[in-house]
């Protein structure tokens, strides 16, 4: 039996803290995730530069479980910062994706992570479009929609994912959302006594989405980082898309009565005439 | 700056684009043809065949459209049955695609026994078990009322479908289920003034279609103009050559210009030319329409927005 509903499991959330100040863009994070995932080349491995950024990777998708996002922020040359941040599916606590997919091929584990199943999933891509972070996209291989399972077979066994194993620096740790969560805190606490302006992305439970299963430190605006400020479910706008068009089936269905009664009453004109 | 820029394209092109478009037109079609049997009369029935027609066609290529569009299109079932839990069906109300899933086959079912009755009407079948589908009869027109729904359904879900996601000026206006709703009741009304001629219909019958077409493109109309303030806060993204393309195909080539067409011409008079056949012309807006909804969207990422620097 596939999970449908949008109940939760009972079973303790996993997920990821990414602390963005400390990751070094090493990349390390995308080649475990590519190693262990066995997530093919893209283009055959044919080596496409970006051509602006020692970011060639460009974006997640069904290929790439794991960005690490260079965002340079230069008013002048040696004037600025580089922004590191290793992104990855948010394994959001309402998710999407999840609620959208219309073949159940996306379900929500005991660890409270997201993950699709391939032999279910027949590349329908609504997932794609539900995705608030861009997260999501097809795998040319295998014809489906592919994204991080937060490494799901590792979990099942005892183990990290390879991305937080393979972090020299820990900008990615790994553990329970609730400890990820304190110890998020503390280092926000830390970095701001130090006058950076730090602050915690989907670390909120009352938050946008009910919080992220795998939340981020930032030191400027989510928007810069790629981030939405404000994710949203796609169904938030079902109730007020269906009545507009409920509405719009009505005013149709009356002009068109409204034909047909005109056209029997010129009708009865003429006979009268 | 919209929160659905931080969104990727599904990369739904043009099977999607057409399976919009033909969806659109055979649920509408088969709208306008329940109408006519609950309401009209038997000088209507040529006008409803062709209506039948349009819709089980139609749906015959939607279904094929989606299917070849899907990355493994030889699992389309998994829609409605679960793949891992056979027979037990695939469904979940809040889903559009998925409700829309069910609503396709529900409505091909409505569209295959009103085509059977309308080809017993026309001496084309014979076989007994087609009689109780014939015109006029109870049954006929209770699965006109039902197919009637769901054709609506069918012809206006894509557009919820659409707003019910995250991407840009698709999540940023809740107008364009009703938007696509009131092109599909127009391009189908149009669709059925070219092609019901053929199969006799009649000039009241044709009149009244004429005239729905024109309040139909009226609504429509507006529709659109307040879709288009809705995302005029995005504006940096579309106005460009799909901006164009709405004003110029869609507005002027396929609403006014058809208006005008339609109010000036005469009923049963085919003009020469297709620009000056506002029939044609409702098609062509209606098709550009859903080209310019998908593909404005589709072309908008992060990157880009940020190129831009919005």
């Amino acid at each position: 039996m596939i999970a449908i509903s949008r109940q939760r499991p009972a079973a303790e959330p996993m997920g990821f803290f990414t602390d963005t100040t400390v990751c070094i863009g090493c990349k390390a994070c995308e080649v475990a995730c590519k190693n262990w995932n066995q997530l093919p080349a893209t283009d055959g491995g044919v080596a496409e530069m970006s051509g602006d950024s020692y970011d060639n990777t460009r974006k997640l998708d069904g290929m790439h479980w794991r960005h690490v996002k260079f965002i340079e922020q230069f008013s002048a040359p040696y004037e600025g910062r580089w922004l590191l941040m290793s992104d990855v599916c948010k394994h959001c606590v309402q998710a999407g994706c999840l609620e959208v997919c219309p073949t159940g091929a996306i379900i929500r584990t005991e660890f409270d992570t997201v993950v699709i199943q391939s032999d279910t999933c027949n590349g329908c891509r609504a997932c794609i479009a539900a995705c608030p972070f861009g997260v999501i996209d097809i795998n040319a291989v295998s014809g489906t929609a592919q994204k991080c399972t937060l490494c799901y077979d590792r979990l099942g066994v005892g183990l990290e994912p390879a991305c937080s194993k393979a972090c020299p620096t820990d900008s990615i740790q790994f553990g329970t959302v609730a400890e990820l969560r304190a110890r998020a805190q503390k280092r926000v606490t830390q970095l701001q006594a130090q006058g950076v302006n730090a602050r915690l992305y989907g670390d909120d439970p009352n938050g946008p989405l009910g919080g992220l299963n795998a939340f981020f430190l930032l030191v400027d605006k989510p928007e810069v980082y790629g981030l939405p400020s404000n994710p949203q479910m796609p169904s938030s706008r079902l109730k007020k898309t269906s009545a507009l068009s409920v509405a719009a089936a009505a005013v149709l269905g009356v002009l068109a009565l409204v034909g047909i009664r005109k056209r029997r009453m010129d009708e009865q004109e003429l006979i009268d005439v | 700056m919209s929160d659905t820029f931080f969104t990727a394209s599904p990369h739904w092109t043009w099977y999607i684009i057409l399976y919009f478009f033909v969806g659109g037109i055979a649920g509408g079609a088969y709208f306008l043809a329940a109408m006519l049997a609950w309401f009209g009369r038997p000088e209507d029935r040529p006008v409803i065949r062709t209506a039948y027609s349009l819709a089980f066609w139609g749906i015959l290529i939607s279904g094929a459209l989606l299917t070849i569009d899907l990355g493994r299109p030889l699992r389309f079932w998994h829609m409605l049955i679960q793949s891992n839990n056979v027979p037990t069906p695939m469904f979940k109300s809040w889903s559009p695609m998925s409700f829309g899933s069910w609503a396709i086959l529900l409505f091909g079912l409505c569209a295959g026994l009103s085509i059977v009755g309308a080809w017993w009407d026309e001496g084309r079948v014979k076989l007994v078990a087609a009689r109780p589908f014939r015109s006029g009869t109870l049954l006929a027109k209770l699965i006109a009322g039902l197919g009637g729904a769901l054709g609506f359904f069918v012809a206006g879900y894509t557009g919820i479908l659409l707003t019910v996601t995250n991407r840009p000026i698709w999540a940023d206006s809740p107008w364009l289920g009703a938007l696509f709703l009131a092109s599909a009741a127009s391009t189908a009304a149009a669709a059925l003034i070219l092609l019901a001629p053929r199969r006799g219909a009649s000039a009241s019958s044709l009149a009244w279609l004429r005239a729905f077409d024109m309040r139909a493109l009226v609504v429509e109309l507006i529709i659109l103009v307040v879709f288009v303030a809705w995302v005029w806060p995005i504006r940096q993204v579309w106005l460009g050559i799909w901006g164009l393309v709405l004003l110029v195909g869609v507005v002027g080539a396929g609403i006014m210009w058809p208006l005008q067409l339609h109010a000036r011409g005469k009923v049963g008079v085919a003009p020469a030319g297709a620009w000056r056949n506002p029939a044609v012309m409702v098609l062509l807006g209606g098709l550009l329409l859903r080209v310019v909804i998908l593909m404005a969207s589709s072309g908008i990422t992060h990157e880009r927005v940020t190129a831009l620097g919005r």
